[in-house]
């Protein structure tokens, strides 16, 4: 039985109208997984709870109950919290870690039927856009295995690009969940900030975190942040919201998308621009209006970025001592103790942004996080501005496609990857990443749209004309 | 002070708000549980967890703000004060830095006869951390004091003596519970001190040192003397003061040195993004005011000036809450201020004291007090009967009426003059000799006399009326 080419909407019906049960497309896509074990896609896979809730979503069915993902197999990224299952955000200190709960959005999962099957492979605590940077190895590019397959959450990318699972969750800080999904030719949404509740999900930056789902087409996405969005009693920041994602018709007409300007000079990838430029054209024909915007600040946006998710990703990952969970390397005192248990099991990067933060947050560097948090105000003001005339921003997701496995040197901060995603998040609005064709060496591309706080349907709207192009 | 010397005291106090949950979720907030059993992912610091806040934690800090007389800031912010310890969990505790809750308060208070004050800087809403239990070389972490609500008032150094600081301390506890923000049960640690102490000749204060986590008037006396003293005798001998944080070993009566007192850059404070700004608005606080009971102080006042009671007594009554209570509710039903006073001061105390250890609990609810007296001042029963017989079986009995326990415990008294008259010529008639040696001058067996009519009644005549009664009769006939 071949389910690795369905939607998940497709496996949903298929599996409530009889056609195949539970149980079937669950050993289906344990084989899969096996099969594809070279992806390194998984850190952990749940045989044996996946076996037992495929039982009970067939027997659900039987009683006349269809939860609406009922019987689906998911994976969710290994930072994000999952009763009686090891959570180790790709980490050394987190190794054998069990949660004693369930984040909010795995909860809202398993109440709508949803079998969460395996915990994906990421950048070590999201810090990363190329999954390579795992304590369990790098992810691979199910297009070439050579390629990163992106970050941070390239394992549930590549889970849905390679057809084991037909959807999955990340969570995107600066563009964890859309660069790989571009990468992967997948579609992924980094929501508004504060409409997926973040309880459950091991902070990175809490003041810039979102879980957004990833999956093979966008009718799919709706349907899953139809799901986990909304206001949550155990999350402060989660927004009072309307969370029906799926009744969006498809019409850009009398829309007015904007292109900002300053994004050509940073491709480095001629057919990425023409990418954008023929989704522009695109668009255009369905009856939207496209124009010239300016964001004067773009170029301020990933130091910003990396100083304010440092600063708070320091305070975040402060806690990681191995006494309570996860792993501990004993001395004789105290602080030698939490000194040799930080210093040998967190990996460089995380260490270095760890550093970096914490310079940020004391005295020397303090005047640099507040100028930080000033670019970050600015943006947001340019981009309310860039939003009074217009419905939509269109761009390209990523500077380039996949590259090799390898090539990112240890300065990650150095690296462009984040260019056309980090500001989005600064501005805590939500964006898609939707494939629109491939490069020269067939290499997927993603086309990312930008849209108002809450307005996650206009992006649907638009994205899925571009998809529908794509399969003409 | 000695050789001109001027001490500065300010004091942070830390108090544990009296609410049922911790103040960022829903577990209990309670003392002696076994350890690690009030717990859940948010107060261990779990990976993923996050807070959220208990409103009833922001009224009783708001309470506290305006029993100290303190502006409420209609926004106010929690931040992150970051620092490694092993009692911290999440290796920040969140509280609030530059916009605290409340601020510029004071609080008068009284000292050698003199009125004073000390100025409230502000208080700010926080979390408490968990408790460290040393085991020989093991030390282990108990996380159910860990979220307990706390605020932490801090003062201005307007104290300059030790016996000042503990003269305000003890009037700050009454406020606070008197408010009902906190029980302050200090064998429990609801109230702990850290105290900021600097010595000068001049004007011009001193460099200061923070002694931490006192947890008694008693220690926060020994440690304010034992610092005084020894920076006065540093200053003595040319050296300098310097900035740092120390604690007291009661035991040894000393005080050590415990780090270079860390500037604010250590703890990387920032806004708390896990929280939204903590809004209180006009109308809250104008509710919260209206809720708030009448104080200690004023309660004294009203005693004195109100009810003519005296100062010793109107304090003693004041020092427990429930006493004080007990006391205004049962004059307010129309009982005699002095006579509540007096059986409150006595028998109530007592009885109180007979059952439970630290506040005192009087079992008994204003309606029986009323009851019981009433009982005395009409007559029915006599003052002794009520203290000693009706008192202990309205005790821990809150819906027997005092009347009908009388009435069945036979206690209550002949108030009939007629009827006291009959036992009287009785008694006379029965014991003509010693009505002799009466009429024959010996008065000093008249109360021989009383006891015999007493006796005949079974106890049960009113002994001011038999007093009376006897005395016309023996003097009618002498």
């Amino acid at each position: 039985m071949d389910i690795t080419k369905l939607t998940l909407i497709e496996i949903r019906n298929k599996i409530a109208s009889g056609c195949f049960s539970a149980s079937e497309v669950v050993k289906a896509t344990l084989e899969n997984i096996e099969k594809n074990k070279d992806l390194n896609a998984l850190i952990t896979i749940d045989y044996d709870g996946a076996i037992e809730s495929a039982r009970k979503a067939d027997s659900r069915l039987s009683c006349g109950e269809a939860p609406l993902l009922n019987g689906v197999p998911v994976v969710v990224k290994d930072n994000i919290s999952t009763k009686g299952l090891p959570t180790t955000c790709a980490s050394k200190i987190l190794d054998g870690y069990e949660p004693f709960y369930d984040a909010t959005v795995v909860k809202r999962l398993k109440s709508a039927g949803a079998i969460i099957i395996g915990k994906s492979n990421m950048d070590e605590f999201a810090m990363g856009s190329t999954s390579e940077k795992s304590a369990y190895g790098a992810v691979k590019n199910p297009f070439n295995k050579n390629l990163v397959a992106g970050g941070s959450s390239g394992g549930s990318a590549c889970a849905v690009a390679a057809g084991l699972v037909s959807g999955a969750l990340g969570s995107d800080t600066g563009g964890s969940v859309r660069q790989p999904s571009a990468f992967c030719g997948v579609v992924g949404l980094k929501p508004t900030y504060s409409a997926v509740s973040r309880y459950g999900l091991i902070a990175y930056a809490s003041s810039l975190d979102q879980i957004g789902p990833i999956t093979k087409t966008v009718k799919d996405n709706a349907l899953i942040l139809s799901v986990i969005a909304g206001k949550d009693e155990m999350d402060a920041t989660s927004a009072q919201i309307e969370t029906d994602y799926t009744s969006y018709d498809r019409s850009v007409k009398s829309k007015t998308i904007g292109i900002v300007k300053q994004f050509w000079e940073q491709i480095k990838d001629e057919k990425i621009s023409l990418a954008v430029e023929n989704a522009a054209r695109l668009l255009e024909k369905k009856g939207a209006k496209i124009k010239e915007v300016s964001l004067p600040s773009f170029n301020l946006s990933l130091p910003s970025y990396y100083a304010i998710s440092c600063a708070e990703a320091a305070s975040n990952l402060a806690r990681y001592d191995g006494i309570c969970y996860g792993k501990r390397i004993e001395r004789k005192d105290y602080e030698s103790e939490i000194i040799a248990t930080r210093s040998t099991l967190f990996g460089d990067e995380v260490k270095r942004r760890i550093m970096f933060g914490n310079y940020l947050l004391g005295g020397s560097g303090r005047e640099l996080f507040e100028r930080a948090n000033c670019a970050r105000r600015l943006i947001k003001g340019e981009m309310d501005a860039i939003f009074s005339g217009c419905d939509l921003i269109l761009g390209p997701t990523t500077p380039t496609t996949a590259f090799e496995r390898g090539k990112l040197g240890a300065l990650n901060a150095n690296s462009n990857e984040d260019i056309f995603t980090a500001f989005v998040s600064l501005a805590g609005l939500p964006a898609i990443s939707v494939p629109f064709g491939k490069n020269a060496n067939g290499l997927p591309i993603g086309i990312q749209l930008v849209g108002r706080a809450f307005e996650e349907k206009t992006l649907y709207k638009a994205s899925e004309l571009i998809e529908k192009e794509m399969r003409s | 002070m000695t050789n001109g010397y001027i001490a500065a005291i300010g004091i942070e106090v830390h108090c544990e708000l009296d609410t049922k949950s911790k103040l960022f979720c829903a577990c209990e907030n309670s003392f002696g549980k076994e350890p690690n059993t009030r717990c859940c992912p948010v107060c261990i610091g779990a990976p993923g967890a996050m807070p959220t806040l208990n409103e009833n934690a922001v009224e009783l800090a708001v309470k506290a703000g305006l029993a100290l007389n303190c502006k409420i800031n209609k926004v106010s912010r929690f931040v992150r004060k970051n620092y490694c310890y092993p009692d911290l969990p999440k290796a920040w505790q969140i509280t609030q830095d530059d916009q605290p809750l409340c601020y510029g308060g004071a609080l008068e208070y009284e000292h050698n006869g003199e009125k004073k004050s000390v100025r409230i800087n502000r208080i700010q809403l926080e979390e408490d951390a968990g408790k460290l239990v040393h085991d020989g070389k093991i030390s282990k972490i108990d996380y159910n004091r860990c979220g307990v609500p706390l605020i932490e008032i801090v003062t201005e150094p307007d104290m300059s003596s030790p016996e000042e600081a503990v003269a305000f301390l003890t009037e700050l506890k009454s406020v606070l519970r008197y408010s009902g923000v906190s029980k302050v049960k200090m064998q429990e640690g609801n109230l702990r001190f850290d105290v900021n102490i600097s010595v000068s000749k001049s004007e011009k204060r001193g460099t200061r040192t923070e002694t931490k986590n006192l947890n008694s008037f008693k220690s926060v006396l020994a440690a304010c003397s034992y610092e005084i003293n020894r920076q006065i005798e540093e200053m003595e001998k040319g050296r300098k003061i310097e900035l740092e944080t120390r604690r007291f070993d009661e035991s040894l009566g000393e005080g050590f040195s415990m780090r270079e007192k860390e500037t604010a850059e250590d703890y990387r404070f920032f806004i708390e993004p896990d929280l939204l700004p903590l809004i209180v608005t006009d109308e809250e606080v104008k509710k919260i005011k209206r809720s708030l009971p009448v104080l200690r102080a004023q309660r004294v006042e009203k005693y004195i000036e109100g009810f003519n009671l005296d100062k010793s007594d109107a304090n003693r009554i004041t020092d427990s809450v429930k006493l004080s209570d007990l006391f205004d509710e049962t004059v307010a039903l129309g009982a005699n201020p002095k006579a509540t006073a007096n059986i409150i001061l006595g028998e109530i105390t007592r009885l109180s004291k007979v059952d439970g250890v630290g506040e005192l609990e009087p079992k008994i609810t204003p309606l029986q007090l009323y009851g019981a007296l009433s009982l005395v001042s009409s007559g029915e029963i006599s003052i002794t009967a009520m203290q000693q017989k009706l008192l202990p079986l309205l005790w821990g009995n809150e819906s027997v009426a005092p009347k009908a326990v009388a009435k069945e415990k036979g206690l209550i008294q002949i108030s009939n003059p007629d009827e006291i008259e009959k036992i009287v010529l009785t008694v006379i008639k029965e014991n003509a000799s010693v009505f002799d040696e009466y009429t024959s001058g010996n008065e000093r067996v008249f109360p021989y006399l009383v006891g015999l009519v007493m006796k005949a009644s079974k106890g049960k005549a009113n002994p001011q009326l038999v007093n009376e009664i006897l005395k016309k009769q023996l003097d009618g006939r002498s």
